[in-house]
């Protein structure tokens, strides 16, 4: 048979895997529900509050705008962090030992990833529908529309993530770096408030990145059509949608296996032994 | 027969300062090779250019016929290196994470070597078989440690590498391994490589020692092979009128005859002890770093 198929679906039962540990440790479960739970706080305070210039709930569009940044927290920040604490405790080199180690690996991480944020796509859609108004989950077209963007999401995200990850030293090192993209990218990406209303620079610069896109395509499916009419060009811009991820997608996938390739080159006994001394020295 | 190993010239620099700097040897097949020597000797970085993982700069390396440095996924999968845990895996149960690794070796079984080891007894050679079910983790030091050897040999490899393996055992954990390295050398013919810092376990495991020192190997040769060839230098110990002295000397027996000679009767509490290999090791270390010409080279070679 052949090895490198062989490979890839024993990566797809990692990833299974993982995301059954993820499931059943405490620590991980709660490192999902808790995010979870804070957006659901700050959407059910604003339940009432309506969108500028429309009857309808704050709340409810939030809830559909954090859809998308969930694919953009766990596509960028979690599988990123993954790769860096992975990469110290010599996962990462157990792959490379192995034959089409890596493949495997890395495909496990992207199933791990992809089960992850479909779990918190569902827990929070399903409080969203007994708590909230207003979703249209009703049409077979918001279906599709969803699944697109999820999908298309996942790929603009996932190996960017995997390329920040491949840059940073150290888990450490690493950590104010994410907060700061998060919140930063999130302030600007019409994820709790409409992009409208922010100076005209800052919506020019949320739109040159993934989060908005995916916060408007969440919203496209899963909100009236009537809700057009606050977005920018008071349009879902099906196609810039399409286009924009799609970039992203392309320029990640480029760039992916070479940044991956030259942090794995990097890794040996020695290299993960130093890191050990260092982390046991607490510098 | 074609050696499983072969290692020419082979030179490491990294800036300016040369680490390694014309290492030779070679192993043939179920044939355990201990590299010895002080720290910052070049071990690590030796042992990293024939696992793969570390680009030499000069030099000629063939490790199973092929050259590391490009050995793709069939070659790696004829390898086997074992490495230090630390959390990796730490979720997973031992029976678990062996089957998982254990699948990417299944493309590459031959007629006469079945990949992977069968699970059931993999655990059972390296004494894993009551903690199957743990989660990693969970695991003591020791334990640790026999799954870090389990997850190395558990593609039937035709060469295993190993660096420090036994740095943190217990004499238990220590003797157990020993058991396996060996088992795995006579029954299963891996060649293996290992470093270590213990002269102990180079004399009991390793059919050949090798000894690395300023960048070049000073000594290649069995434990007896390296004592006999430093047996010149044994000490001589006695003491005359309460007072001890000690001296090393190339005939001893010359040098005691010449003893009792001078000093007749007075001469007392005589021993005269043959170098052991952990004499003839500092010796040879000491020598190399002294710049004394090197007289051992050529043993066994």
């Amino acid at each position: 048979m052949n090895p490198a198929l062989v490979a890839a679906r024993a990566g797809l039962s990692r990833g299974w895997i993982e995301f059954r540990q993820t499931l059943t440790t405490p620590g991980d479960l709660i490192a999902i529900l808790i995010p979870a739970g804070g957006f659901l706080a700050a959407m059910i305070w604003t339940r009432h509050t309506h969108v500028p210039g429309t009857h309808f709930s704050l709340g409810t569009t939030m809830l559909v705008s954090v859809l998308g940044l969930n694919v953009v927290i766990y596509g960028v920040v979690t599988i990123g962090d993954l790769l860096i604490v992975e990469r110290e405790d010599g996962t990462l080199l157990r792959a490379k030992a192995i034959p089409n180690g890596m493949l495997g690996y890395l495909l496990g991480k992207i199933v791990n990833i992809s089960a992850q944020i479909a779990f918190a796509v569902t827990i929070t859609l399903l409080t969203g529908a007994f708590l909230f108004t207003g979703l249209a989950i009703r049409s077979p077209g918001s279906w599709l529309t969803l699944a697109w963007v999820l999908v298309l999401g996942l790929l603009a995200t996932l190996p960017l993530g995997a390329v920040l990850g491949s840059l940073f030293p150290s888990q450490r090192s690493a950590g104010p770096w994410w907060l700061l993209l998060l919140t930063g990218l999130a302030a600007i990406s019409g994820i709790f408030y409409p992009i409208t209303h922010l100076p005209v620079f800052l919506q020019w610069t949320g739109q040159a990145f993934p989060p908005y896109w995916l916060g408007l395509g969440m919203r496209s499916a899963l909100l009236p059509h009537a809700m057009e009419a606050v977005e920018v060009g008071h349009s879902w811009r099906h196609l810039t949608t399409f286009g924009v991820l799609s970039a992203w997608a392309v320029a990640g996938l480029v760039l992916a296996p070479a940044v991956l390739r030259r942090m794995a080159r990097r890794e040996s006994g020695s290299t993960v032994a130093a890191r050990r001394e260092k982390a046991m020295r607490g510098t | 027969m074609e050696d499983v190993l072969d290692v020419r010239d082979l030179r490491m620099r990294y800036g300016k300062t040369d680490v390694l700097n014309g290492v030779s040897f070679a192993a043939r097949r179920g044939e355990v090779l201990a590299l010895l020597g002080p720290n910052g000797a070049g071990k690590t970085t030796t042992i990293e250019i024939l696992e793969g993982f570390r680009i030499r700069s000069a030099g000629q390396v063939s490790v199973l016929g092929a050259d590391p440095a490009h050995g793709g996924e069939a070659w790696r999968a004829r390898t086997g290196v074992v490495l230090q845990s630390w959390r990796d895996h730490a979720k997973w149960q031992v029976r678990e994470l062996l089957t998982h690794l254990g699948r990417y070796y299944a493309p590459y079984s031959t007629a006469s070597v079945a990949r992977p080891w069968d699970v059931d007894d993999l655990l059972e050679t390296v004494g894993l078989t009551p903690h199957a079910r743990k989660r990693v983790r969970n695991l003591s030091g020791g334990q640790r440690r026999r799954l870090d050897v389990a997850i190395g040999i558990v593609g039937r490899p035709e060469v295993l590498f190993l660096d420090e393996p036994t740095a943190g055992f217990d004499p238990e954990a220590r003797r157990d391994f020993h058991e396996v390295v060996r088992r795995l050398a006579d029954r299963e013919e891996a060649t293996i490589l290992l470093t270590t810092h213990d002269l102990d376990e180079a004399e009991r495991l390793a059919d050949r020692i090798l000894i690395l020192a300023q960048g070049t190997i000073i000594a290649d040769g069995s434990a007896v092979e390296l004592a006999r060839a430093m047996s010149g230098q044994s000490e001589v110990r006695w003491s005359r009128g309460g007072q001890r002295f000690a001296r090393a000397a190339d005939d001893a027996t010359a040098f005691v005859r010449e003893l009792f000679r001078q000093y007749g009767e007075s001469v007392e509490d005589l021993e005269v002890r043959r170098a052991s290999l952990e004499d003839t090791y500092l010796a040879l270390v000491r020598q190399a770093e002294h710049g004394v010409p090197r007289g051992l080279t050529a043993v066994a070679a």
